[in-house]
């Protein structure tokens, strides 16, 4: 395995320093290391992170390979800077069963551009029914701890309730896709005055609201611990920072399109900004980034959600929901949280890496970069710039919103257990 | 004018005022024993309707007749949300048939303004009437039809006339164009609608809002009921349509409140003893016929107009991107 000898990094920001990466681990860090026979990399006015851990990912495999597979998603995951991602459950076939869950597992090992976490679905084919056999999951190869019927709530209040009894028994977590169905049939966007002028139906925040609140107090009920996905309105960031003031276990996580765009976008009816929960408005992104930056919020997670092309070249009400994120998540927290102040680099290193392994009970992940410590490392750039160009991801789709853009900051290098995934900025 | 028409709000006064005034110029045609006009000869307007709509379409259809255009129907039965051929695919075979205009009607809020904006074609683009977003050309002739009528008595314009547009707002195309058309035009616009039926942030339009149609009617000088379609009595948008037709049903009783100039309009079909009785839509205050005869007048002006059939006071905008 080859050494690395990484000179003048500057770890969460702080003074430069060589790092010395063999074996796996962070073998030495101090100034003018050297070491015979390995390779160096400069890292001078590079950031180094802790490898990035998200717990929300849509790697679409099995199913829709023609979207995303393991190895893709993956791929993307290591450029931009993960060690680690959660693979959703709403696969075709679901991953509700030990099977289904183990073989995802199994693909991200042979794939080995970043460690597979597959989340188990919380019932059956999602279907909001009956629970599916969480302690098998739990118990395969694939370990799992989360469970969500992402892209579905789990709706009913007794089998939400169940489900985050349940999972006690193997330090699971439920991870709630919060949205009250009656309330956002055939929903397209924030339900606004946008939407009233647009003529499309409207995603009303209290739908996301209301159901966060019921969680949380179920949570609270019945002693469990609670993890809410993509939390996109200053309601339910009000929500969650009352919930945790009570001293209840609730985890809440933002993604990167909830920080930086809003739902003006719809106006162009191009569906490459349709996205669920929908885009909000201004003021529910300055919610979502204060809450952020106080710890409501615990995370960043990106709901990366490849999609095919022709799920979005077409009209709005016919597109599919969802972004492409992996890629571009660090720069975009850049832009919405370091640049203005909001947050420091120990403070991503806590909202990417840290927080999403331990919500995820992932121990090999969310490590501080330490002497002895698994070499999960990310080089970042913060003083590049960048134009985001929608061809040039390593997804096997392309429906990122942010193309054209100019974003700051470019992953270097990525380190998995001390082995380079992502070296000078490509595929290693 | 602008290169498309997919939204009354495209349209400045000046566009809106030339419509009217070039459609009043066509309009005499229709009295003449031939119809028809060179203007749009050798031009290809496609009626592109992934909806049923046969009053709009075949508006539409002889309008572009009278102008001497070619006509294609194209009736794509299924948009790409019930797997059908997708807009895309339409689009490009239209565009590989040469089509000058695309009047596009679509169940999908903002489908002709993907049509317009996503380099497909390069025609011009009419929207006639897209989900719950839009009708413009509907609200021109309406517009049209209220200042044939109320605009002598007011100097030519409709300033400072009130128009009250009643039903069912939230899923109504007609009313956003219509309020937005209207208020371009110098009119005041009061929808009036249960408040299950008016959309969130109604507040920041251009308009008025009244949940009690016997308040606004004596101040009206024309009145628009909208229909309401049967699906919307199972969304429990409100109890029943007996309870809809005794607060915001357009009944003699109620025509009495009206003044003596007002008229009462309706962009049909309607649905006679639910939002209009028989006795209104039939009296003679009603100009729900004349509103057809107009239409074809005023969609003849804006095919006319957008092929470059003319140039006279038309401001040359960019186009919205």
């Amino acid at each position: 395995m080859t050494t690395y000898l990484v000179k003048n990094a500057s770890i969460l920001g702080g003074d430069p320093t060589d790092l010395l990466i063999a074996d796996g681990v962070v073998k030495e860090i101090g100034g003018d290391l050297s070491a015979d026979g390995a390779e160096t990399v400069d890292a001078t006015g590079l950031v180094a992170l802790p490898g990035l851990v998200d717990l929300h990912t849509h790697l679409r495999e099995p199913g829709r390979e023609d979207a995303e597979t393991v190895e893709s998603g993956t791929r993307a995951a290591a450029l931009g800077g993960f060690t680690a991602v959660h693979a959703m459950a709403n696969t075709e076939p679901v991953a509700d069963t030990a099977g289904v869950v183990e073989q995802v597992w199994r693909l991200g090992r042979e794939a080995g551009h970043c460690d597979v976490y597959p989340v188990g679905a919380v019932t059956v084919g999602l279907a909001g029914e009956r629970l599916a056999e969480l302690g098998a999951m739990a118990d395969s190869a694939a370990r799992v701890r989360v469970f969500s019927d992402d892209g579905r709530c789990v709706s009913d209040a007794v089998l939400m309730r169940r489900a985050l009894e349940y999972v006690k028994a193997f330090d699971g977590v439920v991870a709630q896709h919060a949205q009250e169905p009656r309330l956002t049939e055939g929903a397209q966007m924030n339900e606004g005055e946008l939407s009233g002028r647009l003529g499309l139906a409207g995603w009303p925040a209290v739908a996301e609201e209301a159901i966060i609140a019921r969680d949380c107090l179920l949570a609270a009920h019945v002693g469990s611990r609670l993890h809410v996905c993509h939390v996109s309105t200053a309601g339910s960031v009000e929500i969650v920072r009352w919930a945790k003031a009570k001293g209840w276990d609730v985890t809440a996580e933002a993604c990167p399109h909830h920080l930086l765009l809003t739902d003006e976008l719809a106006a162009t009816y191009d569906p490459i900004y349709k996205v669920n929960p929908p885009l909000r408005t201004a003021a529910d992104a300055e919610a979502l980034r204060a809450g952020l930056a106080d710890g409501t919020i615990d995370i960043v997670a990106t709901d990366h959600a490849p999609h095919p092309h022709e799920d979005k070249d077409c009209e709005w009400a016919a597109a599919a929901f969802g972004m492409l994120g992996l890629e571009t998540a660090l720069s975009i927290v850049q832009e919405t949280m370091v640049d203005p102040g909001l947050l420091d680099w120990a403070g991503v290193a806590d909202r990417m890496s840290y927080t999403p392994a331990r919500i995820g009970r992932v121990a090999d992940h969310g490590r501080p970069i330490d002497v002895g410590e698994p070499a999960n490392v990310v080089l970042y750039d913060p003083s590049a710039r960048r134009t985001v160009e929608a061809s040039e991801s390593a997804s096997l789709s392309r429906n990122t919103p942010y193309a054209g853009m100019e974003l700051p900051g470019r992953v270097v290098a990525t380190f998995l257990r001390g082995r380079a995934t992502v070296l000078d900025g490509k595929l290693a | 004018m602008k290169r498309h028409l997919l939204s009354a709000a495209d349209l400045s006064r000046d566009d809106a005022e030339l419509v009217l005034t070039t459609a009043e110029e066509l309009r005499s045609l229709a009295d003449r024993p031939i119809k028809k006009l060179p203007a749009l000869r050798g031009r290809t307007v496609v009626n592109l309707f992934f909806e049923d709509s046969t009053r709009t379409r075949i508006s539409f259809e002889a309008a572009a007749k009278r102008l001497s255009a070619d006509v294609i129907n194209f009736a794509a039965k299924g948009s790409s949300l019930s797997k059908g051929e997708s807009l895309k695919d339409t689009a490009l075979t239209l565009e590989a048939m040469g089509a000058d205009a695309v009047v596009v009607r679509h169940s999908a809020s903002g489908a002709p303004h993907r049509l317009a904006h996503s380099g497909w074609v390069r025609s011009s683009v009419v929207n006639a009437g897209d989900g719950t977003h839009e009708h413009p050309t509907q609200a021109l002739l309406d517009a049209f039809t209220m200042w044939r009528h109320l605009g002598p008595k007011s100097g030519g314009s409709l300033d400072g006339r009130r128009v009250a547009i009643v039903g069912d707002v939230l899923h109504s195309r007609v009313a956003r164009s219509n309020a937005l058309l209207l208020r371009t035009l110098g009119a005041e616009v009061t929808l009036v609608s249960p408040p299950t039926l008016l959309p969130v942030g109604i507040e920041s339009w251009p308009v008025e809002t009244s949940y009690d149609l016997d308040a606004v009617l004596p101040k009206a000088d024309a009145v628009m009921m909208l229909r309401v379609q049967r699906e919307r009595m199972h969304g429990g948008f409100f109890p029943t349509a007996r309870e809809y037709s005794r607060r915001y049903g357009l009944d003699g009783r109620r025509m009495a409140l009206l003044q003596d100039h007002t008229i009462v309009m309706h962009p049909g079909p309607m649905v006679r003893g639910m939002e209009i009785t028989a006795d209104v839509a039939d009296s003679d205050r009603s100009v729900i016929v004349e509103q057809v005869t107009n239409g074809v007048a005023v969609r003849m002006a804006v095919l006319y107009l957008l092929l470059g059939g003319s140039q006279p006071a038309v401001s040359t905008e960019g186009l919205p991107e």
